[in-house]
């Protein structure tokens, strides 16, 4: 078991003929994900990475030739919204967009679209979901995750490897790891995450990983603490940084004030988190909580 | 991006919402020409002298002068225009005043707040007007909240009137006010639907003893992700307002803000970056910035980093961490490398390098001429570089 991701995935990838969306997926299919299809448009009937993967024009196409359900977008960022819109009309179950640099009004349109539909988005400006030796949807390092019943779930890109690396050398593995993205409007929410986690019978343990502004990490926090058997260690980013950096009056008003590191790690510890003052400490207080 | 207060309104002008208008200057001899045609263009015999920078608290700051007459208003212009504006917003170092706008005056019956921004949560706009204009709306917010009026508007549908109504309604306003308010507040969501703006605030937004509705300032945030599409908005930025090696660093297409400190750092990843500011912290040090050289960090973009790091004089001691996934450790230390050897090594460096090729990144900077220190972990890193920091 894991969540999201799994060897049986079938997935399409949207911008296959881009440098970067070429560059990941070589690497995707070296770590065993299944590839079916791309998508370019203007290079339908082509193919892509050595001529393992036929492309098609639209994600539709792709979609009925190959039996695709999960989408990965490598697209540029104007039309990176769109490429999420068209993921999900033509019926993509999970689409991951990795592409940063979205603007928000296109993605609070794209978030409409895919709530609607109901579809399950990751991202954007994330660095997608690594189900161990299975599957690996994203731009993650593979080779640093091993086997194991830890699940991770975190904002930002190079943390969750930190966070992978340390459980690592605890000699923890993960099931499956998810970065979520750090921007203002993103699909899915830790809240989801954990709800998938706490569901999944492998995972013994999470990390969750947040940073300063917003809600989201003190919404999962209290959710955690009605819903989640699982023991829950968290790291918030940003306790050094300097105030005044975030959106002016109106944000602050709209936050409630609580989206400073130090009140989000009070409410997590107030709401039975393990929470790591140094991002050093994640491995071992994770190490700590499984074996009690 | 942030724009001035006279841009702003102009673009508030261009969405018909009636403002408190005026005209910019730069240089102390076009002072007297500009009070006497603000004073006849828009028949009003007091004018405002405003400085123009970025920062907020501008009034606070002695940076906005109700001048009565043209007299007082030069001498208000003399003094304004090139001081340094201290805030508390601008930090002690203050902003040099390079701009003054010089504008019409109102007699005000009411000041009001009005705002609209982002609510994540409900990935709606939501709108905010407040009677309590003019003053810390931060505190009317914790302490009466009940005084912020909101509506939360789906920008796929746009704002409908009953909502603009229900603002004006909030501010008790009636007659043509109401009217005028409904209108302002419909344009203002335009304007900032159209703007890409992340957020749009009046603050104060008045009704004047004459029953105009008029803005009397302006602040704007960009999407900056969404300039590309708004070239002319893109164009109105003022590098003057931007730390000198921020807006450096911006041009080498890294992501640097300066901070108090003297222990440097380079990271790729924003979420790694805090993570390690935080640990170097933790460790009795303070850090100089904050420096993320983006997820795949490569040779040249560690390079541009050290010489960004390098240019505060402040900076004692460096710590390089970089978790290499794609990018390899290797090329990473091959990139320090030859980055010291161009600008040499000034203050110690640390470096800690993990994931690909790691333990090749290693020999590679052991083995090298330069004594850089290698670090296993960010505990370990931390501590190394807090310690050659406070050496100095």
């Amino acid at each position: 078991m894991s969540i999201l991701v799994n060897k049986n995935s079938r997935v399409v990838v949207q911008g296959i003929t881009g440098s970067e969306g070429t560059f990941h997926a070589t690497q995707m299919l070296e770590y065993g994900t299944q590839i079916v299809a791309g998508v370019t448009p203007g290079k339908g009937g082509q193919s892509a990475i050595d001529g393992k993967v036929p492309v098609f024009n639209s994600v539709e196409e792709a979609k009925n030739e190959t039996d695709a359900n999960v989408s990965i977008i490598f697209v540029p960022p104007p039309f990176a919204a769109e490429a999420i819109i068209e993921a999900s009309d033509a019926g993509m179950e999970l689409v991951v967009c990795i592409t940063e640099g979205v603007p928000v009004q296109d993605m609070v349109k794209a978030k409409r679209i895919i709530d609607q539909n109901n579809t399950r988005l990751v991202g954007p400006n994330c660095p997608g979901i690594i189900t161990v030796d299975e599957c690996k949807l994203g731009i993650m390092p593979g080779f640093i995750c091993q086997k194991g019943n830890v699940g991770v779930v975190s904002k930002s890109g190079t943390l969750t490897y930190e966070a992978i690396g340390q459980l690592g050398n605890v000699g923890l593995g993960q099931t499956t790891a998810i970065g979520i993205g750090g921007d203002p409007i993103i699909g899915t929410t830790m809240i989801d995450v954990l709800e998938l986690f706490e569901n999944d019978p492998e995972t013994k343990g999470v990390v969750m990983i947040g940073e300063i502004g917003g809600q989201m990490e003190n919404d999962a926090a209290r959710w955690a603490k009605a819903n989640m058997s699982k023991p829950i260690i968290g790291f918030i980013a940003g306790q050094t940084a300097p105030p005044g950096r975030r959106m002016g009056h109106a944000g602050a008003i709209v936050s409630g004030g609580d989206d400073t590191a130090e009140a989000k790690m009070r409410i997590l510890t107030e709401n039975g988190i393990a929470v790591c003052e140094s991002v050093a400490d994640i491995g071992e207080k994770m190490k700590i909580a499984l074996n009690n | 991006m942030k724009i001035h207060e006279f841009q702003g309104k102009n673009l508030f002008k261009s969405y018909g919402i009636p403002i408190q208008d005026g005209y910019v200057i730069e240089h102390i001899d076009e002072a007297a020409d500009t009070i006497s045609k603000v004073q006849k263009e828009f028949n009003s015999k007091a004018v405002l002298v405003k400085a123009q920078i970025h920062a907020g608290g501008r009034g606070k700051g002695g940076g906005v002068k109700y001048s009565p007459t043209a007299e007082e208003a030069l001498a208000n212009v003399k003094n304004i225009l090139g001081m340094n504006l201290v805030t508390h917003q601008t930090g002690t170092e203050g902003q040099k005043v390079r701009k003054v706008y010089i504008t019409e005056a109102f007699d005000i019956k009411n000041e009001y707040y009005c705002a609209i921004t982002l609510d994540r949560a409900k990935t709606k706009d939501v709108f905010m007007v407040s009677t309590e204009g003019g003053v810390e709306i931060e505190k009317v917010a914790a302490e009466t909240p009940e005084k912020i009026i909101k509506v939360w508007i789906d920008p796929l549908v746009g704002m409908k009137s009953y909502q603009a109504r229900k603002l004006a309604f909030g501010l008790e306003l009636t007659g043509v006010a109401f009217k005028t308010a409904v209108k302002v507040f419909m344009n203002l969501y335009q304007c900032y639907q159209g703007t890409d703006a992340s957020l749009v605030e009046i603050n104060p937004l008045i009704l004047s003893e004459d029953g105009r509705i008029i803005a009397l300032d302006s602040k704007f945030n960009f999407d900056d992700n969404a300039l590309y599409r708004h070239p002319d908005i893109a164009k109105l930025r003022d590098k003057n307002e931007e730390d000198p090696t921020e807006v450096k660093a911006s041009e080498f297409d890294l992501n640097y803000i300066k901070l108090d400190g003297n222990v440097g750092c380079m990271v790729n990843g924003a979420g790694l970056a805090m993570a390690t500011m935080d640990i170097i912290k933790l460790a009795g040090g303070d850090p100089a910035n904050f420096l993320d050289v983006g997820g795949a960090a490569s040779a040249g973009s560690v390079k541009n980093g050290f010489k960004i790091i390098l240019s505060d004089a402040n900076v004692k001691a460096i710590l390089i961490n970089i978790f290499g996934g794609i990018v390899r450790c290797d090329r990473v230390a091959n990139g320090v490398i030859q980055a010291v050897k161009e600008l040499g090594l000034k203050v110690p460096v640390v470096v800690r390098l993990e994931g690909t090729n790691a333990k090749e990144a290693k020999t590679i900077l052991s083995e090298s001429e330069f004594a850089i220190i290698p670090a296993d972990d960010m505990k370990d890193a931390a501590q190394k570089v807090v310690n050659a920091a406070l050496k100095d």
